[in-house]
């Protein structure tokens, strides 16, 4: 119910230090079982390819609970995450091998709203790309 | 062919309400490789306040899906799904989604709309218990590739 991180100990420019999160095949099969979207995109790789990808992508939902990670991991309640939003900018491709890819996250305090609550901005980034676009979440603190 | 204007509106609501259990929960965290305790055990959740396990912040995709999957798969809306791409997503908490909950969704189609030959198709997901305590509402807005132009032929 209670957040670890104080509002009264962040300022506007805080920073959450960068995470990296490692995505491979199987992670994509897990999350399409878990979340019942069984995209062929996102297990196939003869499908992906004759839709005009490179590759088998990371469905968009699994790299944007990735992002929601470092916030739920910062604030220490993930209860405390009241909003959290994000544009699909460029896709994870995950390629066929034991390594895959991974996804690399930082975030840092945009804005100190009311009721002990910050805004933070994320930065999500796979394979040199910005995979998410403004991603967002609003957090309330102790 | 277009996306049909007139779903403009158009609301859907689950045809039954969503049993939210530990072991779904379990999974999803599992699925997403969150190791969290407050999503796995009831002890160190009601530790933290809450009732019983809580779900990760994104957990209401999957009743999100359902949603927009009615919506989607209405055949009068004409949607071509194999060109659909996830655009943005966005979830408002009123608090977190837990184990116990019942929940249901109701799916409204929030706008349609042509841009640079896609179309781009908003669905707003109110999540609510069964006793009408709203839990969260998920936003979705889908890209349908080259829905435009073709709609246009």
């Amino acid at each position: 119910m209670t957040a670890v991180i104080k509002y009264a100990d962040v300022e506007v420019g805080t920073e959450i230090p960068e995470q990296s999160y490692p995505v491979r095949r199987l992670d994509l099969v897990r999350y399409a079982g878990a979340s019942g979207d069984f995209n062929e995109i996102h297990w196939s790789g003869r499908v992906a390819k004759s839709v005009g990808l490179p590759d088998v992508i990371a469905h968009g939902m699994f790299t944007m609970a990735q992002a929601g990670r470092l916030i739920t991991d910062w604030a220490g309640d993930p209860g405390a995450v009241e909003e959290y939003s994000v544009r699909f900018s460029a896709p994870v491709v995950v390629p066929d091998d034991d390594t895959g890819t991974e996804i690399t996250v930082s975030g840092v305090v945009r804005k100190k709203l009311d009721d002990n609550r910050v805004e933070v901005a994320l930065t999500a980034r796979s394979g040199g790309a910005k995979v998410l676009a403004r991603p967002t979440a609003v957090v309330r603190l102790a | 062919m277009a996306i049909n204007r007139e779903f403009l509106g158009r609301e859907y609501t689950s045809p039954e309400p969503y049993e939210v259990t530990r072991v779904k929960i379990r999974e999803f965290a599992d699925a997403i490789g969150d190791a969290n305790p407050v999503y796995r055990d009831p002890a160190t959740a009601r530790a933290a306040g809450y009732p019983d396990v809580i779900a990760p912040p994104t957990f209401a995709i999957v009743m999100g899906m359902e949603g927009a999957g009615q919506a989607m798969f209405d055949p009068d809306l004409r949607l071509d799904y194999s060109r659909v791409v996830h655009g943005d997503q966005s979830f408002r908490h009123s608090r977190p989604v837990r184990a116990g909950d019942v929940l249901t969704c109701v799916t409204r189609i929030r706008d349609v709309k042509a841009l640079g030959g896609n179309e781009l198709l908003t669905v707003d997901s109110d999540i609510s218990t069964v006793d009408g305590e709203h839990v969260v509402t998920a936003s979705n807005m889908m890209v349908v590739r080259g829905g435009a132009a073709q709609g246009s032929e």
